[in-house]
């Protein structure tokens, strides 16, 4: 039985490997999303040592018998320790509020089901994100609600071989709303200027950024998939004096989630947000009109862009930051078209 | 300097004199001020536990000679031997006494958020506003002047969530302070600002204090964790940043003696111990519950304490405790030369041992878990598996190693 199921499972990795494709079950690789792209060759040993070994962990995700209780008795007891450990306040934020328990051991386990079995995530590339000091993720933004940000923060942090931690710069909103800005600050994200930026990039984290900001998310779903400004650029001029290398990162499936037909501008108004999305189904159903779609997603960091050539006064030449800023927004742009033309539908 | 500390022979007599001593109130000592070659400081607010504390510790330094406490009311407790002038920094006399005194440092502590016994938030307005303005216009006129040090507050940055997460000295702040002790702060740091451009001889030394605790702590924030119950705002969870009362007695010596050897201790610095904690934290260290009120419920509330004379629950406090501060302390490192020796929660574990446990003290919750822990159904089960999970790990490490 374990030969009949290691046969295939090897068999598909062989074949999807090599090119990568985007059709990568994600039933296939079972619930552990190993490192799919990491770029990690097993040493001949291992590889032969490989049906083996599937052999052995096979049965342990299959034949679910005293395996998974014995895991549950650890989590058990590490859920005990945790506890403890929240209930005397004995645990560290640092300066932002990032809280690293709290976000690996609870936020991170509640994104994951959205993640791995609502919008099954591919990942891509994760190889450009370096594995040690800073570097600056710039991504497209969409979908009304900003849970692209969220599902990248998933995404570098479950599959990133280094274990590396996405600091997200969210918008002055996001800091307003009780509960919210709560949340927000202990899973590592702060305020979008280039102050905390800069103190971020500079203590060797990764960041993510996503310049389109409001004009992004809040477009209308005729404009999918088209870039909007980015911002000032305001982010290459910061990357540049903290010398970081810039990763565009392209995110697709993430506009077709509230497909936002109209905008009821006098609502938004009064309620004092940027806009008021009117989607097929949102005002009309109620809370059940905010479930959002589930399309399949893609998310790809592209080659990194190496800053640390520039002299320190190229900070302030706003030619070379709008030469920059358009070079990551085409890169990201035809890397969302390159990835649109790959898709097979939206929601598979 | 320390040499001619030593030489001076008023040094025996001057320790008779003390607060309690018929001296006070008469600020025409009739010391032999000729002799005094050393240091004099003049210490404004002394009459408050942290002012005396800084006064007992400041005059045993060799390179001191004499100190003058001055305060409008009469300390409580000694100090240390150090001269008490009852004079009031909103009056003119002032200046008198600093000339009196060949005074060459000042130290003002006198920039408080609470009164001092009787009286409400307009004499300590007054007294903060008013007699900062008295006694630096006292200073300018008295030429003797080399050194002044102002105790200020970080609340000049206020707290609003379009600010940046951390506050370095130059930020500007997004929303000025509209009033209570913070815009009382801000204003104190223009006069001060304007007095160090008229004087630049004067070394000029505005400290930024993060939220003094410890264990005689008396300030606003302290009186809110000693209530039983802490209301706090739904939804917000503030970081907050703590300086140990020792602390700010060390960061005021170094600021009022000669900077050491590649430090400068004249400009604007924050003072604040390592690290930050969350109020939730706070209140799970303190063993204090929470009750998470909405915001406009918090300050309907502060306001009804306040009336009762509970807590100083004012809205710039509540917006403290709804967005929180914090700043950077790289120039208090760096260019000041100070390290703190107690980080922010070293401080805040020392402040809850001095109050006392609250009504969940975290040791009975630690040991409560600890009991489920221990329990008979979960310690069989796992010892029952251990094997098990061991083996099992061993499989699915390897299994990673080689799962692409």
């Amino acid at each position: 039985m374990a030969d009949a199921k290691v046969i295939p499972f090897d068999d598909d990795r062989s074949r999807a490997g090599a090119p990568r494709s985007s059709r990568r079950r994600p039933g296939a690789g079972g619930r552990r999303k190993g490192d799919p792209v990491a770029p990690v060759s097993p040493l001949p040993g291992q590889q032969s040592a490989e049906p083996a070994l599937q052999d052995a962990s096979q049965p342990a995700t299959g034949a679910q018998g005293p395996a998974v209780g014995s895991g549950w008795e650890k989590r058990l007891a590490g859920g005990l320790a945790f506890l403890r450990r929240r209930v005397t306040g004995d645990y560290e934020v640092d300066e932002f509020g990032y809280d690293k328990e709290l976000t690996d051991q609870v936020l991170m386990s509640l994104l994951r089901p959205l993640y791995d079995t609502y919008f099954r995530v591919e990942v891509k590339g994760i190889e450009n994100i370096p594995s040690k000091g800073g570097a600056l993720v710039v991504a497209n933004h969409s979908g009304t609600l900003p849970l692209d940000g969220l599902m990248m923060q998933v995404a570098v942090h479950d599959n990133h071989p280094a274990g590396r931690h996405l600091r997200l710069l969210a918008a002055d909103l996001v800091f307003m709303l009780p509960v919210v800005n709560e949340l927000a600050r202990k899973a590592g994200h702060t305020l979008a200027c280039a102050e905390d930026a800069e103190r971020l990039l500079t203590r060797g984290e990764v960041v993510g950024v996503m310049p389109e900001g409001f004009k992004g998310i809040g477009k209308p779903f005729s404009e999918r998939y088209k870039l909007q400004r980015f911002g000032r650029g305001g982010f290459v001029s910061t990357a540049l004096r903290a010398g970081v290398p810039i990763v565009p990162c392209s995110i697709v499936g993430a506009e077709e989630i509230y497909p936002m037909l109209g905008n009821a501008k006098t609502l938004a108004r009064l309620l004092g947000v940027p806009y008021f999305p009117l989607t097929p189904t949102f005002p009309w159903l109620g809370p059940l009109g905010a479930v959002p779609l589930p399309t399949k997603w893609t998310i790809q960091f592209g080659e990194p862009i190496p800053t640390d050539g520039y002299p320190p006064e190229a900070a302030e030449d706003p030619m070379l930051m709008f030469n920059l800023t358009d070079q990551v927004r085409e890169q990201i742009q035809h890397t969302l078209y390159k990835l649109l033309v790959q898709r097979r539908s939206v929601f598979f | 300097m320390a040499a001619k500390g030593r030489k001076l022979p008023p040094r025996g007599p001057r320790s008779h004199v003390s607060a309690t001593s018929t001296r006070y109130g008469d600020p025409y000592g009739t010391e032999g001020k000729a002799l005094i070659l050393g240091k004099v400081v003049l210490v404004t607010g002394v009459a408050r536990t942290l002012g005396g504390r800084f006064v007992r510790r400041i005059i045993r330094d060799p390179e001191v000679d004499r100190v003058i406490g001055v305060d409008a009311v009469t300390p409580e407790h000694h100090l240390g031997g150090a001269d008490f002038v009852r004079a009031d920094i909103r009056q003119p006399t002032i200046a008198k006494v600093l000339a009196q005194y060949d005074v060459d440092t000042v130290v003002h502590m006198d920039v408080t958020g609470t009164p001092l016994g009787a009286g409400g938030r307009a004499v300590v307005k007054e007294t903060n506003v008013i007699g900062t303005m008295q006694l630096l216009g006292a200073c300018q006129k008295c030429p003797g002047i080399k050194r002044l040090v102002v105790k200020s507050s970080t609340s000049v940055y206020g707290s609003a969530p379009r600010d940046p997460a951390v506050f370095t000295e130059t930020t500007p702040p997004k929303s000025l302070p509209s009033g209570g002790f913070a815009k009382d702060a801000v204003e104190v740091e223009g006069y001060v600002r304007g007095f160090a451009r008229r004087r630049p001889d004067v070394a000029v030394c505005v400290l930024r204090f993060a939220n003094i605790l410890g264990p005689c702590a008396d300030s606003p924030l302290a009186d809110y964790f000693s209530l039983p119950v802490m209301p706090t705002v739904f939804g917000y969870d503030p970081r907050l940043q703590f300086v140990h009362e020792d602390d700010v007695i060390d960061v005021l010596r170094l600021a009022a003696h000669e900077p050491r050897r590649a430090t400068l201790n004249s400009g604007t610095f924050n003072i604040a111990g390592d690290g930050v904690l969350l109020l939730s934290q706070c209140s799970r260290r303190l063993g204090r519950p929470t009750v998470p009120l909405l915001l406009p419920a918090v300050t309907w509330v502060g306001s009804a304490l306040r009336t009762v004379g509970m807590t100083d629950f004012s809205p710039e406090q509540i917006r403290l405790l709804t967005h929180g501060r914090v700043v950077s302390t790289v120039q208090m490192r760096e260019t000041l030369g100070f390290t703190p020796s107690y980080t922010t929660a070293e401080t805040f574990a020392d402040f809850a041992r001095s109050r006392g446990p609250g009504l969940l003290p975290p040791e009975a919750l630690a040991a409560t878990v600890d009991r489920i822990a221990a329990s008979p159904l979960v310690t069989r089960r796992t010892a029952a598996s251990r094997p098990t999970v061991a083996g099992r790990g061993t499989h699915t490490t390897q299994s990673t190693q080689s799962a692409e």
